[in-house]
């Protein structure tokens, strides 16, 4: 059964048609590029499948419910903005996610945390951002959730930071779980994706995987979304 | 080991020929075992689905074979191994053969001109 499914999902904020009738599913076991220009509706949509919006019409599901506290306690979420507190310390973030979820694997972030050489005790103030990016993804991918909704996990850091980034993804793949990396930084991304869902003015106008693409247009999903996408 | 993976083929048809090639080679020599799907996606900077799909492909092809729960291995079939070889050899050689008809070239003026070479 897909994770992650929508039928007619549309969003509408005043004048401004931000989804405008998508239709999508998503499998367990997939890792799917969001793929679109900004303000294509990216965050719209996975603001709606984390209950942050709810729809104008149709509807989303999350493993066949619709977003609430039932859903939240499967999904993952890294939002596209930096929201830890700064007073607080990598240890205290951990503990604040153990009480918030109860399939946060704090052993794991811990292990990760280490990894990076990143000390417990030092607080989100005083990380540079690329260490920020690094904690809340290693906070988000050591749930042990069934869909990790990811809005651009690699915008504006380093390519050692990008790397390390993609590499954690993989690392941490589990078939039974999907994620979704919203982002317009194809080139960097497309080796780890499976799936790539191309989107503009709100609509989907491709559900492809990757090396379907490459084999019918003999080029990357790179090089085919700047086609479809040129302005 | 280096995966330079190019953007404008299928992934996990390049990982495929890189297997063949490294096999081939004796850089993976026959009843090695490879390494987990995850690590060698993780190595390869690689989707672990599209990983698993060369490693199956492989198997169709009698390159590796798997033991249910020990992983996966090279084969140890030595005829199979120097099939597969002497197959990449001749997709070069065609390459070759094209690329120097190009250039004007016919087979009896590439052969002299491999000699002079050698």
């Amino acid at each position: 059964m897909a994770i992650l499914e929508c039928h007619d999902l549309s969003k509408r904020f005043g004048s401004i048609q931000a989804l405008d009738g998508v239709n999508l599913s998503i499998e367990p076991g997939r890792v799917v590029g969001l793929l679109g220009p900004n303000g294509s509706g990216k965050t719209t949509l996975i603001k709606l499948a984390n209950g942050l919006l709810t729809p104008t019409a149709g509807e989303l599901r999350i493993d066949g419910k619709a977003p609430g506290k039932e859903t939240k306690a499967l999904v993952s979420y890294l939002p596209d903005k930096e929201y830890l507190p700064e007073w607080m310390n990598a240890r205290q973030l951990m503990d604040f996610f153990s009480d918030f979820y109860a399939d946060f694997d704090r052993e794991r972030a811990a292990e990760m945390l280490n990894r990076l050489g990143i000390d417990e005790g030092m607080r989100i103030k005083q990380m540079s951002k690329g260490t920020r990016e690094k904690v809340q993804l290693i906070l988000t991918m050591s749930r042990q959730a069934k869909l990790y909704l990811l809005d651009e996990p690699i915008g504006g850091v380093d390519p050692a930071t990008r790397d390390y980034i993609l590499d954690t993804i993989i690392r941490n793949y589990n078939p039974s779980a999907a994620v979704v990396i919203s982002t317009h930084l194809i080139a960097d991304v497309e080796q780890v994706l499976d799936d790539v869902i191309f989107i503009r003015s709100g609509r989907v106008l491709l559900q492809s995987s990757v090396d379907t693409i490459r084999e019918e247009q003999g080029k990357s999903v790179d090089a085919y979304f700047r086609e479809v996408f040129k302005c | 080991m280096e995966w330079n993976i190019r953007s404008d083929l299928p992934i996990y048809s390049q990982l495929v020929d890189l297997f063949r090639q490294r096999i081939a080679s004796g850089a993976l020599p026959p009843g090695e075992r490879l390494a987990s799907v995850r690590d060698l996606a993780t190595e390869a900077g690689v989707n672990p689905n599209t990983m698993q799909r060369a490693l199956q492909e492989l198997e169709r092809q009698g390159l590796v074979f798997s033991q249910r729960t020990n992983g996966r291995f090279v084969t140890e079939d030595v005829q199979i191994i120097d099939a597969s070889k002497k197959a990449l050899a001749r997709s070069q050689i065609e390459s070759f053969l094209g690329a120097m008809e190009k250039l004007g070239y016919d087979r009896e003026g590439i052969i002299a001109l491999l000699k002079e070479d050698a």
